[in-house]
């Protein structure tokens, strides 16, 4: 696989920085005839910003549904925390700390950005539909803890003025980033974004950038990226995995990769678009 | 400038989050309150309880359930009149054969019944959607209405197929029968609905809510967040069927005190409740009501004004209804999906900028 000396994991939760956080083994995934996924090995260690990058068509968003339990690979492993992980659902793979944000943007439209963002707390909210009927006592003291949480996130990523608008309204730009603040209200261990880039102007991927970084820095969040931008996936990534036509072509620090002929050759030579 | 938030700075998150954060919502919902509790009974006739605000209120009530399931949770029903007949049926059932059982409790126990068979009904809603979902619901609905009239059992073998209420009292005021005063069977019935509409609010504003609209807005997302489909869309058609049972409830015992199952619950009455539903406003406690009451009181205005005032025939104040209806829904969904509650809501966004608009 790729040349880095791996330190051992630690089973449960008690991972530390650098060690690996997932695991994915010989993962191959196809639907019907089209294979989307064959035969791909990496790892995701604990606090890093990791890039999948590739083609159109190269089976990023494919990977990232496989880890968190939309797509069931026909072949391959999955181990997270140094457990191995069994067949699962979405909702589970949530529940253990694995939030995402869409290349589509996926929120919902009908609701306000604060909703939209409570909604990412749901998994830690644990009052009964008792408590919850009446609106108060401990349920309300939990939905104004989990209000000032949100409002913490609603403030770096400074979308304080949009906090009651409905997100069907919102610009695309800022769709974007109330969906990365409703992932990151699950608090969780490891952060999936498909292109949160994408659309984007020149000011507005900055911003991103800086708050992808901050995500990382301050909450100590481990990230995987897939983004096509080569200049921010060279300054945010430290590990880049590239993929092909469903293939492993490169694995490794962002100069390294850059340098790669097979990557020159099947992406970053080619213009696309 | 008589309606605005100017001044009323929130410096708690709980203030912000109270159900009318704006003040003078607060105070016309009050006055509201205060007049349908404490004037109205006083007023009510027999013409005005029973052309009016019974039906008013218990499609009031019905329109809410059905609310929380196809506007909230976005998932469709045309099961309604069926499972308003499940709680006439169980409420019939627990009068006779509990006489002792106060009617309060009837009118939830049927709640609760109407819950578990929407539950049952709803457990398809995890692998078929929308237009699916619709024909599988109105099979629940035919399948209900037949099952109540083929089965001796539930209106206990009685010649006519007919259930009739017996009389219950509560704080020994008559509400079912047919000695009940109006005003006791109007002051019921407010009770019912008022006091399940605050609890309906409550709901769709805290987690569970939230988790109801998320799966309507996009079902993969809510997934990928931890939502559980499964468990969020019973618990939609638990808490509908619940409203729902009580409304169907209400409308046999305290209402029309004898039901025929094939005439009181019909197909017409789930498309009626979705009607008000849909012109009311999808995903609107407000609008539940403005719906049941504007489809409540459009025939008795267009007979009054079309028979009364200008003479002409009642068969053809029914046609216009009819086709009346039909634009209006036409209308509401194409050009307006959230309903009179979302026109209400424009106008109130006006009247905030008013004098200056821009
Ligand atoms: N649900 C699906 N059914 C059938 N084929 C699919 C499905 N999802 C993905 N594929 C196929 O798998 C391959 C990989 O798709 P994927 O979306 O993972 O690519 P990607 O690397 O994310 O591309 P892009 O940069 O365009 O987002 C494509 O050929 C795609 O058509
Ligand atoms: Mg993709």
């Amino acid at each position: 696989m790729n040349a880095h000396v791996q330190p051992q994991p630690v089973p449960g939760s008690g991972i530390a920085r650098g060690d690996v956080l997932l695991q994915v083994d010989n993962v191959s995934l196809s639907f019907g005839g089209v294979k989307a996924i064959t035969n791909i090995s990496f790892d995701i260690r604990k606090g890093e910003i990791r890039a999948i990058i590739g083609p159109n068509g190269a089976g990023k968003t494919s990977m990232l549904n496989v880890i968190n339990g939309f797509y069931h690979p026909q072949e391959g492993t999955i181990t997270w925390r140094g457990e191995k992980r069994r067949k699962m659902k979405p909702y589970e793979a949530a529940s253990q700390g694995i939030a995402r944000t869409f290349q589509n943007v996926a929120l919902f439209r009908g609701m306000t950005t604060l909703d939209n963002i409570m909604t990412g707390r749901g998994l830690k909210m644990k009052k009964s539909f008792f408590w919850q009927c009446l609106h108060w006592g401990p349920a309300l003291t939990e939905e104004i803890e989990h209000r000032r949480r949100v409002e913490e996130i609603i403030d770096f990523l400074e979308i304080q003025a949009i906090r009651k608008t409905p997100v069907g309204r919102l610009p695309y730009g800022l769709q974007k980033r109330v969906e990365l603040a409703r992932a990151l209200a699950m608090e969780p261990d490891l952060l999936l974004l498909d292109e949160p880039m994408a659309g984007m102007n020149l000011e507005e991927k900055e911003d991103m950038s800086r708050f992808i970084l901050d995500v990382n820095q301050q909450f100590g969040t481990t990230i995987a990226l897939i983004e096509h931008d080569m200049g921010v996936v060279m300054d945010l990534s430290d590990r880049v995995v590239v993929l092909d036509y469903g293939r492993k072509i490169a694995d490794g620090p962002p100069e390294e990769v850059q340098a790669n002929q097979d990557v020159i050759d099947a992406y970053l030579g080619v213009p696309h678009g | 400038m008589l309606y605005r938030e100017a001044g009323q700075f929130k410096t708690t998150y709980a203030a912000d989050q109270a159900i009318f954060p704006i003040a003078q919502d607060k105070w016309v919902v009050i006055a509201f309150a205060a007049i349908a509790f404490i004037a109205v009974p006083f007023l009510v006739n027999d013409y005005w309880t029973n052309a009016v605000f019974l039906p008013l209120l218990i499609y009031g009530l019905a329109a809410l359930g059905l609310n929380i399931l196809v506007g909230y949770c976005g998932q469709i029903s045309l099961g309604t009149g069926g499972f308003m007949a499940v709680g006439a049926f169980a409420s019939y059932k627990l009068m006779t054969s509990f006489p002792e059982l106060n009617i309060v409790f009837v009118v939830l126990l049927s709640g609760g019944i109407t819950a578990l068979v929407g539950v049952m009904f709803g457990l398809p809603s995890l692998r078929i959607k929308g237009f699916y979902l619709a024909v599988a619901t109105l099979a629940a609905q035919f399948f209900l209405i037949w099952l109540f009239n083929k089965v001796g059992w539930f209106y206990n073998y009685s010649a006519t197929g007919q259930i009739s209420a017996p009389d219950r009292a509560i704080f020994g005021l008559t509400v079912t029968g047919p000695t009940a005063l109006p005003w006791v069977k109007y002051l019921f019935c407010l009770g019912f609905l008022a006091f399940f509409a605050l609890v309906a609010k409550n709901v769709v504003r805290g987690r569970i809510g939230r988790n109801w609209m998320a799966i309507r807005d996009m079902d993969i997302a809510a997934e990928l967040i931890g939502v559980r489909p499964l468990q969020t869309k019973l618990s939609a058609f638990a808490f509908s069927s619940f409203y729902v049972g009580m409304a169907g409830s209400l409308l046999f015992a305290v209402y029309l005190g004898a039901v025929e199952v094939t005439e009181a619950f019909s197909i017409n009455v789930s498309f009626l409740v979705l009607f008000m539903v849909i012109i009311g406003g999808l995903g609107s406690i407000l609008g539940s009501f403005l719906g049941a009451t504007f489809l409540v009181l459009m025939p008795i205005m267009l007979k009054n004004a079309m028979v009364d005032g200008m003479g002409l025939l009642p068969v053809f104040a029914k046609h216009v209804e009819i086709m009346l209806m039909g634009l209006l829904i036409i209308f509401f969904l194409i050009v307006e999906p959230h309903g009179l509650a979302r026109l209400w809501q424009i106008t109130k966004e006006k009247l905030r900028l008013w004098p200056f608009p821009y």
